[in-house]
């Protein structure tokens, strides 16, 4: 095969499938455990959260669907009054500290101005509301979440002044509390303060984020968020690779510390330590293809991970390629290919799935990374897949949990059925 | 607006989509939003379907809000036909499609003359219909369809098989033990000697269509779904229909005696009455079963009805007749079909419950306090969180419900399987007795595993951050992962666990 030493980029049609970005809900009225997550929408977006969510949905969730009815659609009823009504009965029932409403295709398209109704409602039923629009026109899956870490960048209070030898530190992305435990610790070992983490663990937590700060984030898909920090909260963007897989936690260490001036301690070591411990895995995956179908945006760093696990990266299906956020992280998966000998694997943007199997059944690659509507027909063709949507729940970042990656990546290449 | 939780049915595009991907080579081109395919996924999960399901996407997005769809649906129509050779495209909207008013019907028409495939587009309105409206609907359509095209004079002739015939309108994608049922019901005509003319939608092709009415009359077990269809055909061909569902022996028998009518009305002289006697207390075991001692237990238990029409109404007339259990009240979240529901349980059940509200449903279990559930998986969950034991009758279902063995409900075997699901929901009657009499199961304290760790506890000590993690470690593995971490303190001379300790200690073995 002729090996390609630069990235290509392509784009297609955008006929993929993936999760509806309000999916989001799911993993954060867990992580803010006072918030109330309102999603203003139709029964469609009711009918996928509650199959998305499975058994989520019995353990009585702070989220609830605001169901848009015919006279809703038609405006005879009044978005103001109807909204207020709804967020008052979730104020008596369950008391929360924030009110998300979470806005759909259907409030776009009818252009329900939830933006202006929300501050005119907060004052008068004492509920902070915040907005988000995490809909399917314009977003994919994961991309929910950088929506409302956008509104919330918003509503961090603005601190103290600070002296500009040595800004604070704020970490942007919803991890479940031990990994963000884990993370925060790794750089208290090289001395550096957290400040704070976007989203806290409550919302009447959240950190100041004064002018001038720093801002890190740990996941690919939160390029809004950045943006809003960086241009409305006027912070400094760290740019660096996500800590997912111990080349990617070391990189983003090493690029903090880099930009603290502090040179890192026992990093190279602790990496491959690390390393070590993963032999039996590593054994499995070497030399295997792999090819990502593309949902979550979680997809470069995967593979990047991968490519330095020895596998070959066929195509990166994506979303989305935000080529600025995620510049250090595209570097590193062209150096770890370039190091690693293997091809530089292909970034196809918007992919269409249609001809992605297509190029699965030329290539066949050993194990393809999926969404759930194509995991059984493939398994069917003889064709191993990992469900991508693992990805997004399981823990996945920082050095302890490289093992858990590889333990998902692994899974189906192990099982080998004996019927005689 | 409406404050909503959990919901009983889907959006209308679900039923539609639930049709199209039953027929053979029919594809469904929805006009949506990225992430509305989730029926897809359903599809290959819940059923493990191993083929693609036919269903895509026509995306809209920014710029479709922006200019309208332009040639994006006509195009995406006319690349299907060419990539997968449909007979027939279905073009589907969505809740989104519903407002943005776009002239899908135009974009149909010019797709039709690019296409070897034919083009329909859904006629349902989100807003108005839900999953099984829509289905029942679109079933229609499709069919009217294709008839409409072969017959254009209806008062032609049809030539009506040699041989009694039956067309079986049932069986769905989705639907709730639906291919089992339809095993059931195969075996059934099989036994009465009455050909299978067609099953529909289940895995026909719409080029069959047209021999539907060669049968001699139709079978609708669910009403749900399929009844429109059913309608249609009786005021265009006169075929007359059968919709009690044969779902217990009382209910089964029943059916089988219009069949035997609407036979005899045609001139075939029949009578099925040895066969249901003979099906009734030989082959099917649920008759008995009801009459041993030890179902004597169940008389006079309670028991709470809900699900669809077709499900909770036959489910609660077996207990009430077969089983003589009192139902105390019965209820569906089929809004639509009220009128039917409740004349068919009104003699016997003295409540009658017609929302789709779960909350009002969980508030009537907990007020009514019955000794076992008959519902949906929501009520299965009500059950669990109030400690009543629930047997699952009807949609919407799990994964669970898919059941690879063979488990239909409807016909004599469905009967058995019924008898058993009633049987095992109730505490087991001499279990049950025997708790009564000695004071319930012993309750077994925390595990050994506990035990030796408190023991150890003395001899290193958690400081209270590590404490707190390992508290919030999910109860089946926190003894493990506290002995591992423990173990490797000890190997290291580590007197107190920090956080710190905690996750190297992870490190070092990854297997905890």
């Amino acid at each position: 095969m002729i090996q390609a030493k630069e990235l290509t980029f392509e784009c297609e049609t955008g006929n993929y499938h993936t999760f509806c970005p309000i999916s989001c809900v799911s993993w954060l009225y867990q992580k803010i455990e006072d918030s109330f997550f309102l999603v203003i929408g139709t029964k469609t977006c009711g009918y996928f959260l509650q199959n998305a969510m499975g058994v989520m949905i019995f353990a009585e969730p702070r989220y609830a669907m605001a169901e848009l009815e015919e006279g809703d659609i038609s405006a005879q009823l009044n978005d103001y009054q109807e909204l207020k009504r709804l967020c008052l009965d979730i104020k008596k029932d369950r008391n929360p500290s924030v009110i998300f409403w979470i806005g759909t295709c259907t409030t776009e398209i009818i252009k329900m101005d939830l933006e202006g109704i929300a501050p005119k409602l907060e004052n008068e039923i004492n509920v902070p509301i915040v907005v988000a629009r995490a809909n399917g026109l314009d977003y994919a899956f994961t991309q929910g979440e950088d929506t409302v870490l956008a509104a919330m960048a918003q509503r961090c209070p603005r601190g103290k002044s600070i002296s500009s030898s040595e800004p604070p530190l704020i970490i942007f992305g919803s991890l479940p509390e031990p990994t963000a435990n884990q993370l925060t610790l790794e750089l208290e070992r090289q001395g550096i303060n957290v400040a704070g983490w976007l989203p806290s663990q409550k919302y009447t937590q959240l950190p100041e984020i004064p002018e001038g700060s720093y801002v890190v984030g740990v996941n690919p898909f939160l390029s809004r968020t950045a943006t809003t920090l960086m241009r409305r909260r006027k912070t400094k963007l760290i740019s660096a690779p996500f800590p997912i897989g111990p080349d990617g936690t070391r990189a983003w260490i090493e690029k903090i510390c880099s930009v603290y001036n502090i040179v890192p301690k026992n990093l190279v070591e602790r990496e491959k330590k690390i390393w070590n411990s993963l032999t039996e895995y590593l054994d499995i995956v070497k030399g295997k293809s792999v090819f990502l179908m593309g949902d979550n945006l979680l997809e470069i760093s995967i593979a990047r991970f991968l490519a330095s696990c020895g596998m070959h990266i066929y195509e990166i299906g994506i979303p989305y390629m935000d080529k600025r956020y995620q510049s250090a992280e595209l570097k590193l998966l062209q150096e770890t290919c370039l190091k690693k000998n293997t091809a530089v694997p292909r970034v196809v943007e918007k992919p269409d799935n249609y001809n992605q199997i297509d190029r699965i059944y030329d290539l066949s690659p050993d194990l393809v990374i999926t969404g759930m509507a194509h995991a059984n027909p493939l398994e069917a063709r003889n064709i191993n897949t990992k469900w991508s949507v693992e990805f997004t729940f399981a823990q996945i970042h920082g050095f302890s949990n490289a093992a858990e990656i590889l333990n998902l990546v692994t899974r189906p290449l192990k099982r080998n059925i004996a019927y005689h | 607006m409406k404050l909503a939780y959990w919901m009983y049915t889907g959006p209308a595009h679900i039923g539609t989509l639930r049709i199209a991907s039953s027929f053979k080579n029919v594809h469904a081109i929805m006009h949506a939003p990225l992430g509305d395919d989730y029926f897809n996924v359903m599809q290959s999960m819940l059923e493990r379907e191993q083929n693609f399901t036919p269903v895509t996407a026509s995306i809209v997005d920014r710029h479709v809000l922006a200019q309208g769809s332009k040639e994006k649906v006509i195009h995406n129509i006319i690349r299907k036909d060419k990539e997968e050779n449909p007979d027939l495209v279905v073009v589907t909207p969505t809740c989104t499609s519903s407002i943005l008013q776009e002239d899908l019907a135009n974009f149909v028409t010019r797709a039709t003359y690019n296409s070897k495939a034919d083009v329909l587009l859904a006629d349902v309105n989100h807003y108005r219909v839900n999953e099984l409206q829509a289905a029942d609907k679109t079933l229609e359509q499709i069919i009217k369809f294709y008839l409409e095209k072969e017959y254009q004079n209806f008062n032609s002739p049809i030539k009506k098989t040699k041989q009694p015939s039956v067309n079986i309108i049932g069986g769905f994608t989705l639907g709730f033990h639906n291919h089992h049922d339809l095993t059931e019901l195969k075996k059934i005509f099989k036994e009465l000697n009455i050909d299978l003319n067609l099953i529909i939608p289940e895995g026909t092709q719409v080029a069959e269509i047209k021999d539907l009415p060669q049968a001699w009359f139709n079978l609708v077990p669910y009403r749900e779904t399929g009844l429109k269809a059913a309608e249609y055909l009786y005021s265009k061909f006169q075929m007359p229909y059968v919709s009690i569902t044969p779902m217990g022996l009382r209910q089964t028998a029943r059916c089988l005696k219009e069949i035997q009518e609407i036979l005899n009305s045609q001139g075939w002289i029949c009578n099925f009455e040895d066969y249901i006697n003979d099906q009734t207390y030989f082959v099917s075991q649920a008759a008995w079963f009801a009459r041993s001692v030890d179902c004597q237990n169940l008389i006079g238990k309670k028991a709470v009805v809900f699900g669809d029409a077709t499900h909770a109404a036959s489910f609660a007339k077996i207990l009430h007749y077969e089983m003589g259990i009192e139902v105390s009240w019965v209820g569906t979240y089929c809004t639509n079909d009220a009128e039917w529901f409740q004349k068919e349980v009104f003699d016997f059940c003295q409540e009658i419950i017609i929302t789709d509200d779960y909350n009002l449903v969980a508030t009537l279990i907990e007020k009514s306090e019955p000794d076992a559930i008959f519902g949906t998986q929501m009520e299965r969950h009500i059950g669990k969180r109030l400690n009543i034991p629930c047997g699952v009758i009807s949609s919407p279902v799990h994964i669970q419900n898919f059941p690879l063995s063979y488990k239909p409900f409807l016909g004599y075997e469905g009967s058995n399987q019924i008898a058993d699901l009633i049987y095992n929901s109730f505490t087991l009657g001499m279990e049950d007795h025997l708790l009564e009499i000695f004071g319930g199961h012993e309750v077994f304290q925390e595990n050994s595993l506990n035990l030796t760790l408190n023991s150890n506890l003395s001899s290193i000590n958690w400081n209270q951050k590590a404490q707190e993690e390992l508290n919030k470690i999910p109860g089946f593995v926190r003894g493990k992962i506290k002995r591992k971490t423990e173990d490797y303190a000890q190997q290291n001379n580590i007197n107190e666990i920090t956080l710190d300790v905690m996750y190297t200690a992870k490190e070092s073995n990854h297997q905890i």
